[in-house]
């Protein structure tokens, strides 16, 4: 049910928008985003954009992955 | 933007250390229906140490709708004048009457929409005013947001023909009655990634502060899930309960404030009845007086009942992790994904559905 697909912005007018993944455009809502615009990555879920997804942040959620795997093989030995 | 998240030799190292893991048991509820299915499609408890147990927690809005309620739709959905708007997940969940569903109701004539999000609800409003539309408000912190907007959107563009039945709930009070239960024995929670989203990573902030309960806010890919149990495991072994966030990429220390606001701007939270727990106190999400005429229950005099039916399905055991989908009498013979007696096989995210599906043999 929470369940949240990233989407690329390609309009924008007020909160409505056109999100779209692979050529598939769907109308949202952005309500709850502040500064959207086109080119931006949102997580949308029953229609509404509930966050960014901001770059850096997810570099460093690559980050967190090798750490833990780097900390999981010295653990396992 | 093109990031892997998928990788699977950096996990090769995680789940080795999983599988060979042999210190304390554990067992690890993940809160979530969506990390519920997440972890039973990616074959992630066949990758596990026979000590790490992962249980299925509370966070199905579906599952958790209490049988009065649905047969209180059914009666919304039978008055004439009526269109019924829901997302697709309500469609097959039975009220007390067994096999009996909004499918079925449709198949008879009763006019019943599938809409993929609120504002799809008001829209049906504005174009067919000589009915009445009725938005089923099912999900938690993740979904009532939406709700809220749309509730709002009719005031301000006066859509009298619009309402919404909130069964909207609130993750906290269900974990604290969960906590508080007399045989809690959960070592670790999996929190919820979109609640989380909305909420922040303070709104989890009281499951280590006031219960010292180990737990990881985590996304839906495999590699999250096994992250945040890595991290579980090792607060679990090292006797430091935090609260981490491990989805670093969406979740924020303060969350969404303003999906925060509109929800506060519209609700306030009530008494509420769930299935198989029973009455929560300040647990559900009621629609505050200044939007009383988009309100279903005041509209249409609806007499919510608080008393939960029991019946011969275990899905209030197994929202509270007491035992699992295959220890039900009926799992995988009465009760099936095609014939579903009970919630958690019905919903694709319920907890039997996804034990059905992918771990039956």
């Amino acid at each position: 049910m929470c369940l949240a697909v990233p989407l690329r912005i390609v309009e924008v007018n007020g909160n409505d928008a056109i999100a779209e993944h692979d050529g598939v455009k769907m109308k949202i809502r952005v309500d709850f985003i502040k500064d959207v615009h086109i080119g931006d990555y949102v997580y949308v879920h029953a229609g509404f954009a509930i966050n960014k997804l901001d770059e850096k942040l997810a570099k460093e959620n690559l980050e967190l992955f090798k750490e833990v795997a780097d900390a999981a093989k010295i653990q396992g030995l | 933007m093109q990031l892997k998240f998928k990788d699977y030799d950096k996990m090769s190292n995680i789940v080795n250390y999983l599988r060979n893991y042999n210190g304390p048991a554990v067992k690890i509820m993940e809160v979530c229906g969506t990390h519920t299915m997440s972890i039973a499609r990616s074959g992630i408890r066949t990758l596990l140490s026979e000590k790490i147990k992962l249980i299925s927690g509370p966070g199905c809005p579906v599952c958790v709708t209490a049988i009065n309620r649905i047969d209180e739709i059914f009666e919304l959905a039978k008055r004439h004048d009526t269109i019924i708007a829901t997302f697709g997940d309500m469609l097959k969940v039975p009220g007390s009457k067994a096999g009996f569903n909004l499918s079925m109701l449709k198949s008879q004539g009763a006019n019943i929409q599938i809409v993929y999000s609120a504002m799809d609800a008001l829209n049906l409003a504005m174009n067919n005013k000589e009915n009445e539309i009725i938005f089923l408000g099912i999900g938690f912190e993740t979904t009532a947001p939406g709700t809220a907007v749309a509730i709002k959107e009719a005031a301000v563009k006066c859509i009298e023909n619009f309402s919404v039945f909130s069964m909207h709930k609130y993750v906290e009070p269900a974990l604290r009655a969960l906590i508080e239960s007399d045989d809690f024995d959960i070592d670790g929670f999996l929190c919820p990634g979109h609640v989380s989203t909305i909420l922040g990573i303070r709104g989890f902030e009281f499951l280590v502060e006031e219960y010292k309960i180990p737990s990881v806010i985590t996304g839906f890919e495999a590699e999250d899930i096994l992250v945040a149990i890595y991290k579980i495991l090792n607060q679990i072994t090292g006797d430091n309960p935090s609260i981490e966030n491990e989805y670093l990429r969406i979740v924020s220390y303060e969350g969404n404030k303003l999906a925060q606001n509109m929800l506060n701007e519209v609700f306030y939270p009530d008494d509420d009845l769930w299935r198989g727990i029973g009455v929560i106190n300040k647990s559900g999400m009621a629609i505050r007086n200044k939007y009383s005429k988009f309100d279903a229950v005041k509209k249409f005099n609806i007499n919510l009942d608080f008393v939960d039916k029991s019946t011969a399905c275990k899905c209030g055991e197994i929202i509270k992790g007491k035992i699992q989908p295959d220890e039900c009498k009926l799992f995988a013979i009465n009760c099936t994904p095609e014939n579903p007696i009970g919630p958690c096989m019905v919903s694709s995210e319920g907890a039997c559905a996804a034990f059905y599906k992918y771990l039956r043999f």
